[in-house]
């Protein structure tokens, strides 16, 4: 029973008994499980990707009105398979002038940053990978590092497109990076912690009714800095002529297509465990497999929520990008975290209730919300309208043929 | 030799050979890269001292802002890929002169010092350490002047950028 209600704890328990039972010292024994486990989150999330690739081309598909890939396997499930032995049997190509030790570091540093994410969030109750006491920090410091992966994959490229397109891809990131940080103090302020074990055990009710507009904010900020539509203009293929990673190809474009995607995953899991409280629901802490389902199921929503809005709206440009991430987000963040932060430390110092709790703090996200659309509007409004370059002049329609002047008369 | 000290030896050999790597390799993004390294162990050093807050810190404000403004000066400035000159000064025999007497000056006051094989005291869990930062740095006795100087300071220095990147295009606004 416990095999079943609780099978990653049990099967630890296990393998750690059996170590200590063949005499290693319990230091090692410790650092074994570490890797162990390490190393099957690595793998686990890397070979989720392939599920993650084939339901977003069918989902991107069915939004767009057609079939995604529909050939390979039963209604074209396995169609990621060919996909990887083709990016397997690409020739690795080095442009000329490229720095070679740069060049090869940068995918396995983007992947890496991506799956360095996966260490702290809670997958079931007591099930988490390094239980640190900041782990939203932990969180920004390793997208630092993607931001990095990326600059370094654009410059050493040789290539003054990839250049571009990373310092592109810098910019809109550390832009993007200020209103996540903010929007991710929110459950901070409310949870009293840092460790994101301890935010998701807070959250008797979920933060999502606490707090909606943070959840809007992380959810617009998250998928900038994966660089996910629609602010894609980084690596799309009619902007910058793919961005950083256009001189890359075979398995190390396969590192960016996969840092990509898992990247997608890896920020919904982040908002599931910072807003919709993780691996919580009915009867998750006596049957801990349920909370893993539980947070499977919720991070899937989200995954397609953002794979809703990728296949829904147009692409950003990215003097639209900057000014809304610092003149509308950043302002709004700023603002939410101060009234949350005043509004939870009156309300302990009078005792509040629960009730009372969420309806202040969800006072607040509406009028915030409401504040917000006042701001685009008015931006709206002030912005100038285009002067129209050109009249459109009908040269193909509406006119009888006319026989090609003669050229003599 | 607890394992302790030895983690603690590799680290501290990585740090210093990165420093190294830092200042005499040709190539100034790798050397740029090298400092990523040895700020990454530092903020290793900082776990083992029991500092995770700090850890973090440093790798959120050192390598993902200063050391990507490293890059993106080095990047926006020079030609990086083919930068030329020389790279060490005629003068250094003085510096390695001046370098060795502070190393060896250093090494005559740590071998005064009695305490090599101590272990460090065993501090209270991170969260009250973390609860008393937080509260230091807004408590009236403690450092709020301070940090309130630096909050005002740092804001002097963006509206300045802001001025001096505006240029000749509408610096009246």
């Amino acid at each position: 029973m416990a095999l079943l209600s609780d099978p990653v704890i049990f099967i630890a328990n296990w393998i750690e008994n059996l170590l200590l039972g063949w005499g290693l010292a319990p230091l090692l024994v410790t650092i074994i499980m570490d890797l162990l486990g390490a190393g099957i989150i690595s793998v686990a999330m890397l070979l989720l990707v392939v599920i993650l690739i084939v339901l977003e081309r069918k989902l991107i598909g069915r939004l767009q009105g057609r079939f995604g890939p529909n050939r390979v396997g039963p209604y074209g499930l396995l169609q990621t398979i060919p996909d990887m032995i083709k990016i397997f049997t690409k020739e690795y190509i080095t442009p000329q002038g490229a720095d070679i030790f740069i060049y090869n570091l940068a995918p396995i540093m983007a992947t890496s940053a991506v799956l360095l994410l996966w260490a702290v969030i809670p997958y079931a109750p007591r099930v988490v990978g390094s239980d640190i006491n900041v782990g939203v920090l932990y969180l920004v410091a390793v997208g630092a590092l993607g931001t990095l992966a990326i600059l370094l994959a654009g410059f050493s490229s040789n290539n003054k497109y990839a250049l571009l397109g990373a310092f592109r891809t810098v910019a809109q990131m550390i832009s993007y990076e200020v209103p996540m940080v903010l929007a991710l103090l929110v459950p901070v302020i409310l949870a009293r912690s840092m460790g994101v074990n301890e935010i998701v055990n807070a959250q008797y009710v979920w933060y999502v009714i606490l707090a909606p507009l943070a959840t809007l904010i992380l959810f617009i900020t998250a998928m900038a800095e994966v660089g996910r539509a629609p602010f894609d203009l980084l690596e799309a293929e009619s902007e910058i002529v793919a961005g950083f990673h256009i001189e890359y190809s075979g398995l190390k474009f396969g590192f960016f297509y996969v840092a990509e995607f898992l990247h997608a995953f890896t920020i919904s899991g982040v908002i599931v465990a910072m807003f919709f409280g993780g691996w919580r629901g009915p009867g998750a802490e006596t049957y801990p497999i349920l909370g893993f389902i539980y947070f499977m199921i919720k991070t899937f929503l989200i995954y397609f929520g953002t794979i809703w809005v990728r296949g829904s709206l147009p692409r950003v440009r990215i003097d639209q990008l900057l000014g809304f991430g610092w003149k509308i987000l950043v302002p709004v963040a700023l603002t939410l975290v101060i009234f949350t932060a005043v509004a939870e430390k009156m309300m302990f110092l009078m005792a509040a209730t629960v009730i009372v709790r969420i309806l202040v703090h969800l006072v607040i996200n509406l009028l915030l919300v409401l504040v917000l659309i006042v701001i685009f509007r008015a931006q709206e409004a002030r912005r100038p309208l285009r002067k129209p370059v050109a009249e459109p002049r009908t040269v193909a329609l509406g006119r009888h043929s006319v026989p090609p002047e003669s050229p003599s008369a | 030799m607890t394992p302790d000290m030895i983690l603690f030896l590799v680290i501290a050999l990585v740090t210093l050979a990165a420093g190294f790597m830092v200042v005499t390799t040709p190539n100034i993004v790798h050397a740029a890269l090298w400092l990523i390294l040895n700020l990454f162990a530092v903020a290793v050093l900082y776990v083992m001292l029991n500092a995770g807050f700090f850890a973090m810190v440093q790798v959120v404000v050192y390598i993902g802002a200063i050391a990507i403004l490293f890059i993106f000066a080095i990047m926006l400035t020079r030609h990086a890929m083919r930068d030329s000159g020389p790279r060490f000064n005629t003068d250094w025999p003085m510096a390695a002169i001046l370098g060795v007497a502070l190393l060896a000056a250093l090494i005559w006051i740590l071998s005064r010092w009695q305490s090599f094989m101590t272990l460090p005291p065993m501090l209270t869990s991170d969260t009250d350490i973390l609860r008393q930062l937080g509260q230091a740095l807004v408590s009236p006795n403690a450092f709020f002047i301070p940090f309130e100087i630096a909050s005002v300071l740092l804001v002097a220095a963006m509206i300045g950028a802001i001025y001096v990147a505006w240029g000749k295009s509408g610096g009246k606004k």
